[in-house]
């Protein structure tokens, strides 16, 4: 699971308000290289909700330096573009879980698949 | 890419071992695949640099063909973990990195689950069967929730009625892209013995 895909993740526990963001519990992370693509990193930007996403790289030791808070004109900082871009795409989740920040409920990540089909019996 | 190249590429996509009846699980065809990836990509320009999600995604030959013209992510979805393992082989034997994977149940996908989180979302879904039916309209109704821009699904030409009338309730307009010859009664026949042997 890459940290995109954690960005848009919700709890899917019946009764969560927001659910968001899940607390990644990472047993192995791996970085991957993928081809740097500056349009579809500098789309992306506006559409995060950011300060997850540099909470998130930071809890896994791979916060790449982002700042808290976005700093406009970052469409031309091909630096920043690019941390965001490893950060985005290439840091992956293989094993672990996903945790509900309200509930504590946890969806298991295995192989790289965050399952988050509820277990009705254990809730 | 040529769209024959992205055919014979795709004929190289594994499906699944032993398919689940209830799931209705039938790869689409990948000429089919091939044809309605390429409109998408060269009429309506929403593959590249976009993230695309693919519900039921099963082994993945939609998605596959969507990283190979350039999709920014491409998202698959399934119930089935065993068809996401073969998607998982799949994605790694052509060296593909723009490609995510996600458990879910798309029927139980909470109204405030992925809210316009993808650009586009293609699809082959289930039609639904007489122990579920409307399944095809669940998965659209996700797929409209999921989407900010367009959601392109196959459906059978007998339902297109109910889709229209559908589309005009939620407020959303529909369009046939395509009509394929897809001959799903023979396939899903063809399933049905394989699943038995
Ligand atoms: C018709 S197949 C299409 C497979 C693949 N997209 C393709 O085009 O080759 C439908 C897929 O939907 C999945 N499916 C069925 N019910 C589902 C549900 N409730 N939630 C998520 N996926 C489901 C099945 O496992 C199957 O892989």
């Amino acid at each position: 699971m890459k940290l995109l895909t954690h960005n848009m993740l919700r709890s899917h526990v019946t009764g969560v308000t927001r659910g968001f963001p899940l607390i990644i519990r990472a047993d192995e992370v791996k970085v991957n290289s993928v081809d740097f693509n500056r349009e579809f990193v500098s789309r992306m930007i506006p559409k995060l909700e950011w300060e997850a996403l540099v909470e998130t790289a930071e809890s896994l030791g791979h916060g790449s330096g982002l700042p808290r808070e976005l700093l406009s004109g970052y469409e031309n900082d091909e630096e920043f573009l690019k941390k965001v871009h490893h950060v985005l795409l290439e840091v992956e989740i293989i094993e672990g879980a996903l945790k509900c920040p309200e509930s504590g409920t946890e969806f298991p990540i295995t192989r790289g698949i965050p399952n988050m089909l509820i277990n009705e019996e254990e809730s | 890419m040529k769209l024959k190249e992205l055919e014979s590429c795709l004929q190289q996509v594994d499906v699944f071992e032993n398919p689940k009846l209830l799931l209705e699980q039938y790869p689409t065809r990948p000429h089919i695949a091939a044809c309605m990836l390429y409109t998408i990509h060269n009429t309506f320009g929403d593959i590249e640099d976009k993230v695309v999600a693919d519900l039921g995604c099963g082994c993945g030959v939609l998605s596959i063909g969507a990283a190979m013209l350039g999709a920014g992510l491409c998202l698959g979805f399934d119930l089935d973990e065993d068809a996401l393992e073969i998607f998982r082989t799949n994605a790694e034997e052509f060296e593909l990195k723009n490609i995510d994977l996600v458990q879910l149940d798309i029927c139980s996908l909470p109204a405030h689950s992925l809210v316009k989180a993808v650009d586009t979302v293609i699809m082959n879904p289930p039609f639904g069967t007489k122990h579920n039916k409307g399944m095809d309209m669940t998965f659209l109704k996700a797929a409209l929730q999921m989407a900010r821009t367009s959601v392109y699904s196959l459906h059978k030409t007998s339902t297109r009625e109910h889709i229209q009338k559908k589309a005009a309730d939620w407020k959303v307009k529909m369009e046939v892209v395509a009509e394929l010859r897809y001959d799903l009664p023979a396939s899903y026949k063809f399933h049905k013995k394989k699943s038995v042997s």
